[in-house]
Parts: C-alpha cells; sequence; structure tokens
C-alpha cells in the first residue's frame, strides 16, 4: 500500500471559504441551542459578520496567486476579486433577507410545512417571525459560491455548484405569503437545476476521457491537466468538443442564458424578493466566473474555436431577455427577463479573449449586481395587505404617491438601460469596448440593438410611475427600516458612483485579471 | 505671431487655483441640498463663499504678478482619455484669466451683497442664492479651463444657471417664456461652438489652448475661417451680438441683481473672453476679423438704437448692453493692441453697467416694482444715493471726461480709424456715432428717472431709499465707475501682453485722423447727444404711447428683428417641425411602430413557450444542449468558422 501523501493547505488562503462554512455550521447549531426569540438577532449578527470577516481575509489575501489544496483551488486575481464581489453583494442580500420592519416577521414563512393557502398557512402569513433556517442556509450558499469561482478542477466546481444550489433550492421555497408559487418555483429550480447538473456531470466524464492517453501524465480534471490535452492528447477531439459543451450548458443554465433561461422568470417571480436579489446578484457572479475560468484557463488553446456558438448563444440570450421582457406584466418577471438579456452581455465579455475583457466582464458583474439588488429592494417596499403588489399596473402613479422610491427606481431602470452616468453605461462600455478590440462586431451590434429594445420596458414603468395618475389600487410604499435602506442606499450609491467615476473599480479589475493554471 | 505658447507648471500657492471653483459650487450645493434647513443662513452662505473667492482670487493675482511666465497650468486629473481624445481636467491661469476672476469675483461679492437685501422677501432667497453660486462657480470654471472642453462646460453651466435665475419667477408667464428663449438662442450659439470644438479635435487633434494656438498655422485658411465663424457663433449667442441678439433684453425678466451679475457684467462678456482667449486663430485670418468687427459695428448700433426707443428702465440697460458689447466685439476685431481694449472696457463696463442695473433695482424697490420710465421723474430728490451713484454710472457709460467710460471706449474709437482702408471711416464713424446715440438715450433715461415732474402712479405717496446693504455696493460700484477707467487703461494693457497672442503692438497704422481730433469728436458728439436728451426730455414725457415715426416705431419694435427672426426662423421651422411630424407620423412611425409591433407580436408569442411546465421547459433545455453539442461538434469538424 502506498503512502498517503497529504496534499499541503495554504489555510490562510482559503480562509474566506472555510469562514463562510463555517459559520454555517455554526448557524445550524445556533437553530438547536438558541432559544427562538433571539435567533434572528444572533443569525443576522452573525452572518454578516461572517461575511465581514471573510471580505476582510479577502482584501488580506488580495497579493495571493497560489494554487492549493492538492489542485483542487486556485487563489488568484478573479477569484479574490469575485469572491469579494460575492461577499460585498451577498452582505446587501442578507440586510433584506434580515429585514423585518417592512413585512412583519420578515420576507420568509414561518412555518414552511403548512398546506398552503390552507387556514393554518393563513395564520402564519399574519405576522409570526419567519424562519431564521434562512441564515445558515445563506450562508452555506455563499460559501459554495466562494469555492465555485475558486474550484481548479471539474470536480470541485461541480462539488461547488450543488452546495450553493441546493440552499437556493431551498430558499426558494419561503416565501411568506403565495405559498403555492413560491414552493411551485423551488421545485422547478431544482428539477431543472438537477437535470442541468447531469449535463455538467457527463461534461466532465467526457473531458476526463479525453485527458487520458497522454505520455507521461496521469488523466485528470485538473483544469492544468485539460489545458496541456487540449494541445497534446492523443484522444479524439469529439470527445473534447462534447465535453466542453456540456460544461458549457450546466453553467449556462446557472447563468440563464438561452436557451437554458428558462427557469429564471418563474424561480424569479416565485421566490422571496431578498432570495431572487440574492439569486441575480451573487449566482450570476459565481456562474460567469467559473465560465470566465473554464474558458480562460482550461479551454484557451482550443483557440476560441467554440466562439461562434458561444456568440450565438449570447445573441439569442440577449434577444430572448430583451424582447420577452417588453410584454411582462409583473415586475419581478420584468427583471428575471431582463436579468436574461444581461447574461447576454456579460456572455460578450467572457467572448472577449483578452485582458480587459476579462476585466470589464468582471467590473459588470459587480456594477449589475448592486443595481440588481437596489431594484429587488425597492420591489419588497411597494405592497399592500396581500404582500408585494408586483403587478405592473399597481405601480402607476406611484412616482405621485412616493416620488423619492419612484425616483430611486427610475434611476436604477435607466442604470439598467445603460444611460450614460450610471454604472449600466460603464459596464456595457467595459464589455463592448474589448469586443469590438477582439473582432467580436456582431456581437457588440446585436448587444446594442437588443439594448435598445430592452430600454422600452423600463421606460415604459418609467411613464407608468411617472405620467400616469395613481389609481385606487396605487399601492404605497412601505418605508423601509435600516436594513432595507442601507442595502438601498448603498445599491443606489454604488450605481452612480461606478457611472461617474469607474476607474478605480476598472483598475482593480483589470489588475486582477490574470488567472494562475 | 508665431512665437510658441508655453505654460508652465502651478507652483506653491497657485496649485489651489482649483478652490476658486470648488468653493461656490460647494456653497451652492450645500444650498440645494439642505433645502429649507438652510433657509435662515444660506443667503450669507452665498456671500461669504464668493468673498472667500474674491480674496483668494486676489492673492492668486499677486502671487502671479512675481512669476517670470505668467501663464501657470494646473492639471487636475484625465478628465475623458478614449482612444485619440484626451481632455484635461485642468485650469490655466494667466493675466487675462486673472482679470476676470477679480471681475466675476468682485463684482459678483458686491451683487450677493446687494440681493441679500433685495430678495429679503422673497420666498426663494436661498434657491436663489443656491443658483447665483453654480453660476459664479461656472462661470469661474468658463474662465479659468485651460482647454475648449473646460470651457465648453462653463459655458453650457452659465447657459443653465442663467436659465434658471431668468425664469426664476416659475409664477410669471413671462419669466418661463424669456427663460426658453433665451435658452433656444443660446442653443445656437452653443451649437456653433461644440462644432467648433469637434473641428478643432479633427483637425488638430488636441482642444487644449496651448496646443491649438501653436497648431493654428499649420491648418488652411479655410478652415481657420470655418473654425472661427463657429466659435463667432457661439460668441454672439452668449453677448446677445447680431444676429442672436433678441434674448438678451427679454432676460430682464429675473431677478434685478440676475439681469446686474449675469446679463450686464460677466455672463454676456463671455463671448468677449472667447475672442480674446483664441486670439492666435482670430488673428490668423483676416476676413474673420472683418466679420468679427462688422458684427461689433453693427450691432453697437442696433443696441442704441432700440435702447433710445425704449421705455422699460431694465430694457433700455439691457439693449445699452448689448451696444457696449458691441463696442468690444469691435474691439476684439481689430486686433492687435485693441484686444487690449476691449478688455479693458470688459472691465470698466462690468462695473457701471452694474452699478446702473443695481441702481436700477433700488429705484424699482423704492417704486413697487415699477419700471417703465415714464412713470418715473423727480426721484432725485427722494433718493440721494442711488440717484448720485446712477449718475456716476451714467456719466461713465456716455464716455465723459474723466468716467471711466471715457478711458476704456474712447480708445477703441480710435483703433477703429486705425485701420488701412477706407473701413476704417466706416467702423470709426459707426463707432462715433453710436457714442453720440449713447449719449442721448442714457441720459434719456437718467432724466426721466430722476428729473423733471413726477409722473408716478397713484399707489405711490413718498418712495423711499434702499437700506444700507444695498447702497453700500451702489456706492463702491459708483467709485469704480468714477475711477476704473483712468487706472485700468494704465495698467491693464500692459499686464495682459503677458497672455499668450495678446501683446501685438498698438497701431499698426496711422489713423486716418490725428488723435486729438478723434478725442475732440467723440467728446463733441457725446455733449450733443446728451444735450439733446436733455433738452427733449427735462420737462418729462407723456405718460402713454406717443405716435411716432418710422424710425421710432421700427426701434421700438427691435428694429424688426424680432419679426426677422420669425419669418426667418420661427415660420419656416414651424412649417420645417410640421413637416416633419408628418413624416414621422406617417413614415417613420409606421416603420417603428411596426418594428415595436412586431416586437410585441413576437414577445406576445414567445411567451407562450413559457407555459409553466416544468416538463416542457426541460423538453427546451434538453432541445437547446442537443443544439449547441452539435453546434461545437460542427465547429470540431470545421464546419463552421
Amino acid at each position: 500500500m502506498t503512502e498517503l501523501k497529504l496534499p499541503s493547505i495554504d489555510y490562510a488562503a482559503l480562509s474566506p471559504i472555510l469562514i463562510m462554512l463555517g459559520t454555517a455550521l455554526l448557524g445550524v447549531l445556533v437553530e438547536a441551542l438558541v432559544p427562538r426569540r433571539w435567533r434572528h438577532v444572533v443569525q443576522l449578527t452573525l452572518a454578516l459578520l461572517a461575511v465581514l470577516a471573510a471580505l476582510t481575509m479577502v482584501v488580506l489575501n488580495s497579493d495571493e496567486r497560489i494554487i492549493t489544496a492538492g489542485q483542487a483551488l486556485a487563489i488568484d486575481g478573479p477569484t479574490l476579486f469575485l469572491q469579494g464581489a460575492i461577499l460585498v453583494l451577498a452582505a446587501m442580500a442578507l440586510l433584506l433577507i434580515g429585514d423585518r420592519s417592512v413585512e412583519r416577521g420578515g420576507a420568509f414563512v414561518a412555518q414552511a410545512a403548512v398546506t398552503a393557502e390552507s387556514a393554518d398557512d393563513r395564520r402564519q402569513a399574519e405576522g409570526r417571525n419567519g424562519l431564521t433556517e434562512v441564515y445558515p442556509l445563506t450562508t452555506f450558499a455563499i460559501g459554495g459560491m466562494l469555492i465555485f469561482v475558486a474550484a481548479n478542477d471539474l470536480l470541485t466546481m461541480f462539488i461547488a455548484l450543488e452546495v450553493f444550489s441546493l440552499p437556493l433550492y431551498l430558499l426558494c421555497a419561503l416565501a411568506r405569503r403565495r405559498r403555492l408559487l413560491s414552493q411551485e418555483a423551488a421545485m422547478k429550480y431544482f428539477l431543472l437545476g438537477a437535470y442541468a447538473s447531469a449535463f455538467f456531470l457527463f461534461g466532465v466524464a467526457l473531458i476526463y476521457g479525453f485527458t487520458a492517453g497522454m505520455p507521461g501524465r496521469p488523466a485528470g480534471v485538473d483544469f492544468a491537466t485539460i489545458h496541456a490535452a487540449v494541445s497534446e492528447s492523443p484522444a479524439s477531439q469529439v470527445l473534447l468538443f462534447a465535453g466542453m459543451a456540456l460544461l458549457a450548458i450546466g453553467l449556462l443554465f446557472k447563468a440563464a442564458a438561452a436557451p437554458f433561461h428558462v427557469w429564471t422568470p418563474d424561480v424569479y417571480q416565485g421566490a422571496p424578493t431578498p432570495v431572487t436579489g440574492f439569486m441575480a446578484a451573487c449566482t450570476k457572479v459565481a456562474a460567469f466566473g467559473a465560465l470566465l475560468r473554464v474558458f480562460h484557463v482550461a479551454f484557451t488553446d482550443a483557440n476560441w474555436d467554440f466562439t461562434p456558438v458561444l456568440g450565438a448563444v449570447a445573441v439569442l440570450t440577449m434577444l430572448i431577455g430583451a424582447v420577452l421582457a417588453v410584454t411582462q406584466t409583473d415586475i419581478k418577471r420584468l427583471l428575471a427577463y431582463s436579468s436574461i438579456a444581461n447574461a447576454g452581455y456579460l456572455l460578450v465579455g467572457v467572448l472577449a479573449p483578452s485582458r480587459d475583457g476579462l476585466a470589464g466582464t468582471m467590473f459588470y458583474l459587480v456594477a449589475y449586481g448592486f443595481s440588481v439588488l437596489a431594484a429587488f429592494a425597492v420591489v419588497t417596499l411597494v405592497r399592500d395587505a396581500d404582500g408585494e403588489a408586483t403587478h405592473l399596473s399597481r405601480w402607476a402613479g406611484l412616482g405621485r404617491r412616493s416620488p423619492f422610491f419612484a425616483a430611486l427606481f427610475t434611476f436604477i431602470l435607466l442604470a439598467f438601460a445603460g444611460i450614460p452616468l450610471t454604472s449600466g453605461f460603464m459596464s456595457k462600455f467595459a464589455v463592448f469596448g474589448p469586443a469590438l478590440e477582439n473582432g467580436q462586431t456582431w456581437l457588440v451590434i446585436a448587444g446594442v440593438l437588443t439594448s435598445m429594445v430592452l430600454a422600452f420596458p423600463y421606460l415604459r414603468v418609467v411613464v407608468m410611475m411617472w405620467l400616469s395618475e395613481p389609481g385606487e389600487s396605487t399601492p404605497t410604499v412601505t418605508v423601509p427600516g435600516g436594513l432595507t435602506s442601507a442595502a438601498l442606499m448603498i445599491g443606489v450609491l454604488a450605481t452612480l458612483v461606478l457611472g461617474i467615476a469607474p476607474a478605480p473599480l476598472l483598475d482593480l479589475a483589470t489588475g486582477a485579471a490574470e488567472f494562475v493554471r | 505671431m508665431e512665437e510658441t505658447v508655453e505654460y508652465a507648471q502651478a507652483t506653491g500657492l497657485l496649485g489651489g487655483v482649483w478652490l476658486l471653483v470648488a468653493i461656490p459650487l460647494l456653497s451652492a450645493a450645500i444650498l440645494l441640498l439642505l433645502g429649507r434647513r438652510a433657509d435662515r443662513w444660506g443667503h450669507w452662505l452665498g456671500v461669504a463663499a464668493i468673498g472667500a473667492a474674491f480674496v483668494l482670487g486676489l492673492s492668486f493675482f499677486f502671487q502671479l504678478r512675481g512669476l517670470e511666465n505668467k501663464s501657470v497650468e494646473l492639471s487636475l486629473w484625465d478628465f475623458i482619455a478614449v482612444g485619440d481624445l484626451r481632455v484635461d481636467f485642468g485650469l490655466l491661469f494667466d493675466p487675462l484669466a486673472a482679470v476676470f476672476v477679480l471681475l466675476i469675483t468682485g463684482v459678483g461679492f458686491l451683487i450677493h451683497l446687494y440681493a441679500v437685501e433685495y430678495m429679503a422677501h422673497d420666498a426663494g432667497r436661498r434657491r436663489f442664492f443656491a443658483y447665483f453660486n453654480l453660476f459664479v462657480a461656472a462661470m469661474l470654471l468658463l474662465v479659468l479651463g485651460n482647454n475648449y472642453v473646460m470651457l465648453y462646460f462653463g459655458w453650457e453651466g452659465v447657459g443653465l444657471a442663467s436659465y434658471l435665475l431668468i425664469s426664476f419667477w416659475t409664477d410669471r408667464p413671462s419669466a418661463a417664456t424669456a427663460g426658453k428663449k433665451a435658452f433656444l438662442m443660446n442653443r445656437v450659439g452653443d451649437a456653433g461652438l461644440a462644432i467648433g470644438i469637434f473641428i478643432m479635435f479633427a483637425t488638430l487633434g488636441t482642444t487644449q489652448y496651448d496646443e491649438v494656438f501653436n497648431g493654428v498655422g499649420a491648418l488652411t485658411g479655410t478652415t481657420v475661417l470655418v473654425l472661427g465663424l463657429l466659435l463667432l457663433l457661439g460668441a454672439a449667442g452668449k453677448s446677445g451680438q447680431f444676429p442672436l441678439q433678441a434674448w438678451l433684453p427679454d432676460a430682464m425678466e429675473g431677478p434685478t441683481p440676475v439681469s446686474a451679475l449675469i446679463h450686464a457684467a460677466t455672463m454676456v462678456t463671455a463671448g468677449v473672453y472667447l475672442i480674446a482667449r483664441s486670439n492666435p486663430i482670430f488673428s490668423a485670418n483676416s476676413t474673420l476679423q472683418l466679420v468679427v468687427v462688422s458684427v461689433g459695428a453693427l450691432t453697437l448700433l442696433i443696441g442704441c438704437i432700440i435702447g433710445a426707443a425704449k421705455d422699460d428702465i431694465k430694457r433700455v440697460l439691457a439693449w445699452s448692453t448689448v451696444s457696449q458689447i458691441g463696442y468690444m466685439f469691435l474691439g476684439v476685431g481689430l486686433g492687435g493692441g485693441a484686444y487690449a481694449l476691449a478688455i479693458v472696457h470688459l472691465l470698466a463696463h462690468g462695473f457701471f453697467k452694474a452699478n446702473m442695473f443695481l441702481g436700477a433695482g433700488s429705484v424699482m424697490h423704492g417704486m413697487k416694482d415699477q419700471v417703465d420710465i415714464r412713470r418715473f421723474g423727480g426721484l432725485s430728490k427722494h433718493m440721494k444715493i442711488t440717484w448720485l451713484t446712477f449718475m456716476m454710472g451714467w456719466l461713465a457709460i456716455i464716455g465723459m471726461f474723466p468716467f471711466s467710460g471715457f478711458f476704456s471706449k474712447e480708445p477703441i474709437i480710435v483703433a477703429a480709424f486705425e485701420r488701412e482702408d477706407w473701413t476704417a471711416w466706416l467702423f470709426g464713424g459707426a463707432a462715433l456715432l453710436g457714442a453720440g446715440l449713447t449719449a442721448f438715450y442714457m441720459t434719456r433715461l437718467f432724466v426721466l428717472t430722476f428729473h423733471g415732474p413726477q409722473r408716478w402712479t397713484e399707489d405711490i405717496e413718498h418712495p423711499h431709499e434702499s437700506p444700507k446693504l444695498m447702497t453700500i455696493p451702489l456706492i463702491l460700484l459708483a467709485v469704480g465707475s468714477v475711477g476704473a477707467g483712468f487706472l485700468l487703461s494704465t495698467s491693464v494693457p500692459d499686464w495682459l501682453t503677458a497672455t499668450a497672442g495678446l501683446g501685438g503692438e498698438h497701431g499698426e497704422h496711422e489713423a486716418v485722423l490725428s488723435h486729438a481730433v478723434i478725442t475732440v469728436l467723440s467728446l463733441l458728439v457725446t455733449v450733443l447727444g446728451a444735450g439733446l436728451a436733455w433738452f427733449l426730455f427735462r420737462a418729462g414725457t407723456a405718460t402713454a404711447p406717443q405716435p411716432a415715426g418710422v424710425l421710432v416705431t421700427a426701434a421700438r419694435r427691435n428694429l424688426y428683428t424680432d419679426a426677422v427672426n420669425e419669418a426667418v426662423f420661427e415660420k419656416p421651422g414651424i412649417f420645417l417641425t410640421r413637416a416633419l411630424v408628418y413624416l414621422d407620423n406617417r413614415g417613420i412611425d409606421g416603420l417603428v411602430n411596426g418594428l415595436a409591433a412586431a416586437v410585441g407580436g413576437g414577445s406576445g408569442r414567445l411567451r407562450r413557450m413559457q407555459t409553466g411546465f416544468v416538463r416542457s421547459y426541460a423538453t427546451s433545455i434538453l432541445a437547446g444542449a442537443l443544439l449547441v453539442m452539435v453546434a461545437f461538434l460542427a465547429v470540431q469538424a470545421g464546419w463552421l468558422a
């Protein structure tokens, strides 16, 4: 029997991940040990502190460029940047998740197991405190995402995918009101997510097969091996390309790119709004972080032959997102389609194989994350006796009733539409510019055209809010407590600041935009 | 002329030049953001900000005097850096900028002080001071920028502030209309300036002053001409010069301090600044100079003639502003040493015109906002300070010896006579005629307001002098009106020669008349004009409009320039708009609506694919996955790409 050699592990470099996972475990214990009425405060504080601690460690590690844990995790520029992004956005999302001032008891169900729409269910909706299990679930998800963007081999990546997906499936089911919709969303997300995971796993298997048979190198699914195999492996290229396609499908599913986007509107609509914001911001960062790493590290030597195919996916994604957004009547579904279209723009950045393209994509992820969280923060505020009023007709005349929040939402929508002096403009500029330089003119043209289509639904909401008379059914905006206000203001300010002075973050992204292999 | 323009780096105290813009801007931001919370003390913050800027400006000025190279540049940050386009967010402090800074902050401070009292009973006083500070910040940015883009920034900023302040009394429809008119006519000029800047970038690849001036020599004559004409269009728009003069008198709808600061002393001189700053461009083409001179001469006469027929005290002053800026354009158009003369006149004008506007405000303050000079008369007994200070302004503007107008205007008239061909007679004659007309209508204004029988409306029993806070600025400005001219005309030209390109020799040609003759002539026409007006109006005037001859009727109607504008621009504009609307409705809308319908229809149809069933979702994912797989394999087999 050969001696077992333990891989060297750089615990300091991994500390953000360890902190998040450790806190999640601690959170489970809190559920068991801390009295019910203290749990909310303890859990929320714990989660926020953990995110802050992890963020501090990311900042302290910012010069780290290593591959550790036996080739499983790469802590390099993009990893640290994206981990930082996930943590900052997750902190904002936690503020939304923890808010109990907007809705009595919070946005989460008090008792998930009662039959939906039953008398018991109505009783729980009337203000009993929500489940506090959401915090360990969220921290697990954050931890998974941190691993996901650092994963340096496909199996680690798969595990991380499951680690952050499973809590999300559960979180989707925990909306306090409209329980059926919420449960249905979770069910759909779970089934389709599992389905997509299978594609991913099958891709991993094919790639493994492809790497076998290289002289002097064992088969494997770590990126260095795959990278070497692309030019050296004697195996059929069919294996490589089929495997790449299947991997891409698995990741594009998480990124909500067409035609794998179908779950997005239903899930975004059914999930509790803070969770929707969390998914729209953080899941997007994680999914694109993994896509970037897979294509920039493992498959660079495939000469980017796959660009036209992924380009077609990008164009299709933008088109579907933009065109379908036009006829949406529910604000959460509208934002879901907008998020799909944004996935298309992000893909344009992924397909610009240069340092600027990479930096632009990372900038886009952060900028979009801030804006989308702010948008969902406003959505949580517009409500009536039955909870959030998400139907667009209910938003008519909101500018008259609540000019401040309507103005904030207008600003965010303008940012989504890419109006200058907002981060939306700068981020589109940051991905389209490198794409042009790399000869992907057609993607940029498609991007600009679909942005124009997409401006219509945004502006329609703006027009409705400001130019329509408030009707009987126009709800007022609940004045939010500190947590939601903080998240909202952070999001809006970031959208403004990144639009006016994007240089510091862009420089940071450019400085970080180099993978280690 | 072919000397290179070089700016030194700002060091030491001058490194703080940015504060000049930042302080008023910060104050404006505080006033706007704090809202009603700042109502009690906001106006004093506004005054203090301008005072601080003045003190700073003064210390920078003295600092600059001690320097070898009197043009210092301060580069703050890369403002725009896209491709080849590099625009520096930088400031330039040189003698020309320095005198403007002192004028803007000095006169601005006095007017701010005056406005504290003048606006005391206005509910929007804090907002007023916020806009006022915003204006000062923008104006300082305009004169301090070290490239045309910065200038354009300030240019648009003062345009915005001017618009906000003209229509400050939003409940008056006339104020709103006047604001709109000013805005639109300025747009025409601004478009010219913007296109000029684009041309600069296209031909020279830069908008930095030094690089542009050093590169002008390499341009073809036509390019310089077009560039100069576009800059002139911009200057004419901002300075109310022919053909874009109509907005300036209407701008008097704003509060009187606004008229004094913006539409008399500072903003309207931005056009003169632009031409003086761009003198290497204008000096490079003689046709261009001829156009500038013509515009100046024509406008100064138009202003005089219309000013003589108006009965609204502020409008007369406004038309006199148009006319006096005409003199400045005449000066900058003459080129060489006359640039400096124009700037001297600009500074002197800043004092006496601000003085008279504030005096007019003081009169209105005492007369329940009456502006019709036919309804004044005999006020000299009731408003001693206003009367005396206004008299100083009046004597200054008509160019009476030894008041400041004499020292600043007369050299321009002399310079106009110094041209080499017959145009010397044309422009010299125009300038001389203008001097006589100015004396006539300003005397008319003065006599009708302060002397002769009382023709007040019934509701006024005892007009009162304005409070101290209003009269002190008046007195200070009056002192300036008396003394500034002599001081300025002896020191400023030397000082300004250190500015890039402004060092031309005075009097390249012999004047067609001797200097003494011109001086005597100009004093003579002044006395004649003033005497005629005194004789005609010493006994007052009818309070109702009188039937009048062709010329007076024409002048009352602004020499039909409004009618011309209407016929030449408005009517065809309306027609064009209608035609475009028609085309838009029928053609473009059809196309757009068709597209929109297609998108909407497509959206509706696609939406049905979103069935809500997991099974159909899974199917579509599977179909998509198969497609992607096939596509990847096709790539691998070399069928694609």
